[in-house]
């Protein structure tokens, strides 16, 4: 164990941890004291971590950025005569209506049947899932079109009409993964220009893209997932939301790092749910990655209560510490092989420039520290002014000590034999 | 009619050849260098003011060159609604008119600085960049 935390780990036998229970109440007297991650960084840096973790009770942190495993379910309500969906449009947009009647969920990656595709690479990918949500948020009218085969209950066999999100009974935002803990540092070695989910990457490596709010990402800020579970309450797309499970890919395992750098995971990620007639356009973003697809940017803000010195300690590590696996998108990642370009850090990264063998590159994020802030701030003045409590999980998500390892998906042929 | 005004993007390959000589005395041309952004060994863009008999042919030989040649009939303009200030266009955007501005990690546009090379345009994840006629 590091000094630091060694450090921490012995403070804390003297402190009695906060409960969840306290801090709301607090929250519901109007006493709690809220700080977002960057203010939290400011007062470690000056009282240190152990009377920052008295003194204070909630950071909160916050992340906008491209978010895919997005979308979004609905219930239509019955048309009459009724009809079964069986395949259904929105927008133009295919949804996956194998769910119910007229339930269906609609995916942010999901693209028109007769878009171009990658045909004329780099393919634009101008409209997609995420579109249709962010204009469903926007209070825009939007074409259903359905098919049905028509049964005894329910006859109808086509539908087109025009729907907005108000005439729906439910529409409910269900990411099975966001809020990435961590992400690569993309960089192209290779000759060509490559358009990428981490953007336009040129080539001989021109440039290098990141895509975490780094020291104001949720899950880098509770690294060891002391505090964030089942039921934790959140920012969604700018109404309430819940984590309801880790993410698809949580991977929340710790890579080796630098000699100095403190233990950060790789990659944890979150479930989250929320209702999406209470979001806002401003933070459920259609978004278009030039030869890779459509998406949903997303904006997603956890409160972190600081129950003891150690949460405190995590949530307050700074860009510094904080580091991002340099990965080449010429050859190492589209054939899923490891890396062999190290670890940088966001402080680095954010600076504009970093040096990669030998060579100056610019660095440019693709995910909003602007927003992230404003995330960050929004929260805090939600919890602050006493209309946002704090929700205990049931249970907390899988940490490093899990033993999660990622599986991956095997070329065996179509025959699978036992044995 | 050529166009008298263009926009051209210089490969890095051939960026540091002398091109823009050739151009000048091969086709006899009047040129006036309006906006340029050239370096060594990098990808480069420069906005020209063209005259002359032989503009045609002089366009010609520079797209046998690799280079890239449009007309200057738009100008690029950012939907500040849209913008996120994400930072996807900055280390893109050849000419510097986009770039962020520390520590408040704001994406700004120069207009000035910009030399139409449209990479932004659809390069930007939410389409905030653009082309105005
Ligand atoms: S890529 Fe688009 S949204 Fe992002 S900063 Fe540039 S103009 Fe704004
Ligand atoms: S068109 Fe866009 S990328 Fe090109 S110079 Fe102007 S701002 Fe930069």
């Amino acid at each position: 164990m590091r000094g630091a935390e060694r450090q921490v780990k012995k403070r804390r036998i003297s402190l009695p941890d906060k409960t969840f229970q306290e801090i709301n109440a607090k929250i519901k007297a109007g006493k709690a004291v809220v700080v977002t991650a960057e203010e939290l960084i400011q007062l470690v840096a000056e009282k240190g971590v152990g009377r920052a973790a008295r003194e204070v009770d909630v950071v909160t942190t916050g992340t906008f950025a491209p978010m895919c495993s997005s979308g979004a379910y609905f219930n239509f309500g019955h048309s009459a005569p009724r009809i079964k969906f069986h395949r259904l449009w929105l927008n133009g947009v295919p949804a996956y209506a194998g769910l119910a009647a007229v339930d269906a969920f609609l995916g942010a990656t999901a693209l028109p049947d007769e878009d171009p595709l990658n045909m004329n690479h780099p393919g634009e990918f101008r409209y997609g899932g995420g579109h249709v949500i962010e204009e469903f948020v926007a209070g825009k009218p939007i074409r259903l079109k359905a098919t049905g085969y028509g049964t005894d209950c329910y006859p109808r066999r086509e539908i087109e009409t025009v729907i907005t999100l108000g005439d729906l009974n439910e529409a409910v935002l269900f990411n099975p993964r966001n809020a990435y803990q961590n992400y690569a540092c993309a960089v192209n070695t290779g000759p060509r220009t490559l358009y990428t989910y981490m953007g336009v990457l040129r080539p001989h490596s021109g440039n290098a893209h990141f895509s975490t709010s780094a020291q104001l990402s949720p899950l880098l800020k509770d690294p060891y997932f002391r505090t964030i579970g089942v039921g934790t309450r959140i920012f969604l797309g700018g109404g309430t939301g819940y984590v309801v499970h880790h993410g698809t890919q949580h991977f929340p395992g710790i890579p080796s790092l630098p000699a100095d750098a403190p233990r950060i995971p790789s990659g944890g990620t979150l479930a989250v749910i929320g209702d999406l007639k209470r979001m806002s356009p401003q933070w459920l973003r259609g978004t278009s990655m030039l030869g890779y697809g459509a998406t949903l940017s997303v904006g997603v803000g956890v409160p972190i209560p600081l129950l003891n010195e150690e949460i405190c300690y995590y949530a307050s590590r700074p860009d510094s510490d904080l580091y991002a696996p340099v990965i080449d998108f010429a050859e190492d990642y589209p054939n899923r092989r490891p890396g062999k370009l190290g670890m940088i850090s966001y402080a680095e990264l954010k600076s504009g420039r970093i040096t990669l063998q030998g060579k100056e590159v610019p660095t440019a994020p693709l995910s909003s520290y602007s927003k992230a802030r404003e995330i960050c701030g929004i929260l805090k003045e939600w919890i602050a002014s006493g209309k946002f409590l704090l929700g205990e999980p049931v249970t907390l998500l899988p940490g490093p000590d899990a033993g999660i390892i990622p599986k991956t998906l095997e070329d065996r042929g179509p025959e699978r034999r036992n044995g | 009619m050529a166009p008298s005004k263009v926009v051209l993007r210089f490969p890095a390959a051939i960026a540091d050849k002398p091109i823009i000589f050739h151009l000048v005395r091969d086709f006899d041309l009047m040129i006036n260098i309006l906006k340029a952004n050239i370096n060594p060994h990098k990808e480069g863009t420069m906005v020209l003011d063209v005259a002359g008999e032989n503009v045609i042919e002089g366009l010609e030989f520079l797209r046998r060159q690799g280079v890239t040649v449009q007309p200057l009939t738009e100008e690029i303009v950012r939907n500040e609604e849209r913008c996120t200030h994400c930072g996807a266009c900055t280390a893109i955007c050849p000419s510097g008119a986009l770039y962020i501005e520390r520590p408040a990690m704001l994406v700004c546009f120069d207009s000035e600085a910009c030399v139409l090379c449209q990479l932004c345009v659809r390069a930007c994840p939410v389409r905030a960049m653009e082309v105005r006629i």
